[in-house]
């Protein structure tokens, strides 16, 4: 396959380069030619979380000429379970400056361009077509609908991967031949109906496989070597142990690569439904725990409805709370008091917030959402309780 | 016939905490929905209201994905496999 460098733009290698890359040099695939491609080579990661972090790893230890990175995220100690990019000393640090260093560190040839920025319609096509690559390691639909839509308007390839619990996907998009993202996913999931790693979780290891093989993609595209996966979609199936590729086929209809009706970036949060949502979680009554508290304290007795996992409460536990989790909210309203307060609790507010929805659709109206769930909790009002 | 239907981990716990099933059916809509029965808590996160597919639930017989054949009316054969692949957007 062709390579996304021409000869006239390879960078040439000093002998310290040529000694650290030995074991590329020695691959007829790579060879002197290939590593002058990877130095002249400009990636962009977008995303320096789960996915980027070892994408960024392995694609500086490569000898990438320059790393660009977006990203406007503060490290934070639930991130270090995945993020290798980052380490305990980072947290409180900018990922950008917690990159910058690691990076520096596995290779000071490599040129990083930090981009500390929300990765958004006003940027996006400015800052992708300054590179030759997309890295997608972003972390929510709308995001990845704007990267899609971005590198398909600038002709940049995309090199897609995502992951959830214990299943990943791979595949590039955006080439010349291929399909693109929308083309596999016209449209996203409604907001909610599909947790995100915060909310559902990620097996730790997941985005290293992931985001090693968004590497390898890379890699291969910019030496022009192998079987990039252009038209094919690679799940990753971490529980089983297991590999499958898929077909991914252009389709005709697609907006952004068929019919190319869509000419400019759209508003990605409205197409996802985002403003919808969340104004729609502001209309849900609610208390804070602070307040929650107070009550108990004045002897009234309001229900305090836990609708978590049973796993979750192993970590964290309210105090005197019945536990239904949202589920299994359907088959236990009938059982739920009609002539008592109830106070709906989870995480983080946002699974109890649509429990109060269903209450309230079922004929509830003695509900309130517990504002922030049990890391507000654990704030304001028992700081022993662990936040997850 | 029956048919495996291979599931994501995030929609075992709507089928019995298990990932691979197998359905009866002719069709693929008609495999599902022999899952369905026994599950009904996945029907939802399988197909619409109306019963089409999903525009971010992607389903393939065997590597290819039935919206570009037949939908949920495509025939199946001996020997195939049914994979549901629902659009994750983790980083």
């Amino acid at each position: 396959m062709a390579t996304l460098i021409t000869p006239q733009r390879e960078a040439a290698l000093s002998h310290q380069e040529l000694t650290r890359y030995s074991r590329h040099l020695l691959l007829p695939e790579v060879g002197p030619e290939g590593q002058r491609k990877l130095k002249a080579a400009r990636v962009l990661l977008i995303g320096a979380g789960g996915l980027g972090s070892p994408a960024a790893l392995y694609l500086a230890a490569a000898g990438i000429g320059t790393l660009g990175i977006v990203d406007f995220d503060v490290v934070d100690v639930t991130n270090l379970q995945r993020q290798v990019l980052h380490g305990t000393s980072d947290v409180g640090r900018s990922k950008l400056a917690s990159a910058i260093d690691r990076l520096r560190e596995i290779n000071p040839y490599v040129q990083v361009e930090p981009h500390e920025v929300r990765f958004s319609r006003d940027n996006a096509l400015d800052l992708v077509g300054r590179y030759d690559l997309v890295v997608d390691g972003t972390d929510n639909f709308a995001t990845r609908y704007l990267v899609n839509d971005a590198c398909v308007l600038a002709g940049v390839p995309n090199v897609y991967g995502s992951i959830f619990r214990f299943d990943g996907q791979v595949s590039v998009f955006c080439t010349a031949e291929g399909p693109c993202y929308r083309c596999l996913y016209p449209e996203p999931p409604p907001p909610g109906l599909v947790p995100s790693c915060a909310e559902g979780g990620v097996l730790g290891v997941l985005p290293g496989l992931v985001g090693t093989l968004q590497a390898s993609e890379a890699l291969k595209l910019i030496l022009g070597i192998g079987d990039p996966l252009i038209g094919r979609l690679l799940l990753v199936d971490a529980l089983g142990a297991r590999w499958r590729t898929l077909k991914a086929k252009r389709n005709p209809q697609c907006p952004a690569c068929g019919t190319r009706t869509l000419t400019t970036l759209i508003d990605y949060d409205q197409f996802c439904g985002i403003n919808v949502a969340s104004a729609a979680a502001d209309e849900v009554p609610a208390i804070t725990p602070r307040e929650f508290v107070e009550q108990r304290a004045r002897g009234q007795d309001p229900l305090l409805l836990d609708v978590r996992e049973p796993h979750e409460i192993l970590v964290a536990e309210y105090p005197d709370a019945q536990l239904v989790p949202l589920g299994s909210l359907g088959e236990a309203i009938p059982a739920l008091p009609r002539d008592r307060d109830i106070v709906v609790a989870c995480r983080s507010g946002a699974r109890s917030a649509k429990a109060v929805r269903q209450l309230q659709a079922a004929g509830f109206v003695r509900v309130w959402n517990l504002e922030g769930g049990i890391l507000r909790w654990s704030d304001e009002v028992d700081p022993s309780i662990a936040k997850y | 016939m029956p048919v495996p239907i291979h599931l994501p981990s995030a929609l075992a716990a709507q089928t019995g905490g298990l990932r691979q099933h197998l359905g009866d059916g002719h069709t693929v809509g008609a495999v599902l929905d022999d899952l369905v029965a026994r599950f009904p808590a996945v029907g939802p996160r399988l197909r619409d209201e109306h019963g089409e597919p999903y525009p971010f639930v992607t389903v393939y017989l065997n590597d290819e994905d039935i919206r570009l054949s037949d939908g949920f009316a495509t025939t199946v054969c001996e020997g195939d496999e049914i994979v549901i692949v629902p659009a994750v957007a983790g980083g």
